[in-house]
């Protein structure tokens, strides 16, 4: 009797945590014109008017281009530092570690605010570089945590055989360290690609008329109007999540790719 | 030694474009004052926050953001905590996939999650229609109000508190278990007496990040709130986007940071006692 309690316990509480992400997914399939349960039949209706929307899908490329780039720049920008700050024990370390993680530390509405304020100055609201940036300071810190345990796994003394073999420095890196890193960089690869994809406060600072991204897009949707629009985006963006989670799983195990 | 500091020069250099610059600009605009129209006027001054800690609606503000906060903070230790001690007991086997299952959703963004809220808890929702076919014939407003934010809020800080919690659990030692029930503690007492304090530190951590992640949550409070739910995020938004005052939203900030900053004091505080 206490068992099954127990378990009906635990049940609702997954069924609590899993739900939102989960009825996207029906409702998606909704033939209403707005958010009904049950909705009244089924239909890819709403499908279609995504495919329709030129502002969300104009918002979804922009997105998706972006989070390359920020993977791209993250993984050339963190490598160099977590090697160094992975390896070398000198003086200041622990401070310039806390300051590179700090931005994950603060709200990121205040990030926002304090970006959007330098941003006016210099033109980059609503811009290519001023997203890039913007991106870059949430995303940095994970690529250089990630890449650090990464380079903290790496066996012992490979590198130095190669080098004691006479490699070039840069050639070790190219052709003994790199390789070993590859799961770590697809890891870091991942998650950057996914908190850049997702971000939506600090970008909706500093996204501009003509450029925005597909969170901000669905956010200013569902800030107006509440129809199964946004549950079709939201489905697909959960089978993205879940097709880069499998990736992650696959490449270093997600539990340790975001243990802390 | 010179290759160590070009290698870390890039990433320092968009830290502070992007990091150190902006915030110390932004605690220095609020030492200058608004003008109409969304000027700034020359500084320093102490106008604006005379003005701001004169006015009780910004005190009142602080103070229904941080009760709020500490409400969603035991909302999502009470139901992240069966969980996570599920899947610590859970098998080898079983575990890795419960804890995907659990930590997966905080991949997903928080607009998405804000949605499926607005999907459930809508007046047409699920909630609301299960509580029709029970024959309640006004079900109560679910959104639009603090509930649907709180409700919200706890599910999505929950894989947070998860991880925590299990990062603190691996202090739980079984025999200790084994021992107190063998002396005869009902299980309830063995929670409480033993798995309970050898956890505190995960529990503290989980705390901490679930109270200053409400505190900056914005997504959700903006759209379940549907402006009707003002805490410091979203009127840090409302006064930098919609009424142009940066000096003012500049000042929100750095209160912001002082409830963070005072979160963390009280947080060392209380981990110090624990674990003495």
């Amino acid at each position: 009797m206490k068992r099954a309690l127990h378990g009906v316990v635990i049940a609702a509480l997954f069924l609590f945590l899993l739900a939102p992400v989960l009825l996207v997914l029906p409702m998606s399939f909704s033939a209403d014109r707005y958010l009904v349960w049950p909705p009244s039949g089924f239909s890819l209706r709403w499908y279609v008017a995504l495919a329709q929307d030129a502002g969300l899908m104009a918002a979804a490329r922009n997105s998706f281009v972006l989070a390359l780039l920020v993977c791209a720049a993250t993984v050339v920008l963190a490598m160099p530092a977590a090697l160094v700050l992975a390896r070398q024990r000198f003086r200041g370390r622990e401070a310039l570690l806390a300051v590179l993680t700090a931005p994950l530390l603060l709200p990121t509405i205040v990030l926002a605010l304090a970006l959007l304020i330098i941003f006016v100055g210099y033109g980059l609201i609503g811009s290519w570089p001023g997203l890039l940036l913007a991106h870059l300071l949430v995303a940095l810190p994970y690529g250089i945590r990630v890449l650090m345990t990464s380079v903290s796994t790496l066996p012992a003394g490979v590198e130095e055989a190669a080098s004691s073999l006479g490699a070039a420095p840069w050639s070790v890196f190219q052709r003994v360290t790199l390789p070993l890193m590859l799961p770590g960089v697809a890891a870091t690869g991942a998650i950057v690609f996914l908190v850049s994809f997702d971000e939506v406060v600090i970008s909706l600072f500093v996204v501009g008329p003509q450029l925005t991204t597909l969170p901000v897009a669905m956010f200013r949707y569902v800030e107006s109007r509440t129809d199964p629009l946004v549950a079709a985006v939201s489905a697909l963006l959960v089978l993205l999540t879940l097709a880069i989670v499998l990736i992650l799983e696959r490449a270093v195990g997600l539990t340790r790719a975001l243990g802390r | 030694m010179r290759l160590s500091a070009l290698l870390l020069g890039p990433v320092l250099l968009v830290n502070l474009l992007t990091f150190l610059a902006p915030v110390l600009n932004l605690a220095s605009l609020s030492f200058n004052e608004a003008r109409p129209g969304g000027g700034i006027g020359p500084g320093p001054t102490l106008a604006t926050w005379a003005d701001l800690l004169a006015d009780p609606y910004y005190l009142e503000l602080v103070t229904s953001s941080v009760g709020v906060a500490a409400m969603v903070t035991v909302g999502t230790l009470l139901a992240g905590y069966p969980l996570a001690l599920f899947i610590h007991r859970a098998s080898a086997r079983w575990r890795n996939l419960l804890m995907v299952a659990c930590i997966s959703p905080l991949l997903v963004s928080a607009v998405v999650r804000t949605y499926g809220w607005m999907v459930i808890l809508g007046d047409n929702g699920i909630v609301a229609a299960a509580l029709r076919w029970l024959g309640m014939a006004k079900p109560p407003r679910m959104v639009f109000n603090l509930t649907g934010v709180a409700i919200a809020l706890v599910e999505i800080l929950m894989p947070t508190m998860i991880l925590c919690l299990l990062a603190g659990f691996g202090r739980l030692n079984v025999a200790l278990e084994e021992a107190a029930a063998s002396l005869g503690a009902p299980p309830w007492r063995v929670l409480l007496r033993v798995v309970l304090p050898l956890s505190m530190p995960g529990v503290l951590l989980g705390c901490l990040l679930a109270f200053v992640l409400t505190v900056s949550s914005f997504i959700t409070p903006k759209l379940l709130g549907g402006g009707r739910v003002i805490l410091l995020a979203t009127e840090i938004y409302d006064q930098a986007i919609v009424t142009l005052n940066w000096p003012v939203a500049a000042a929100l900030s750095v209160l912001s940071l002082a409830v963070f900053g005072a979160a963390l004091l009280l947080y060392g505080r209380i981990l110090r006692i624990v674990e003495a």
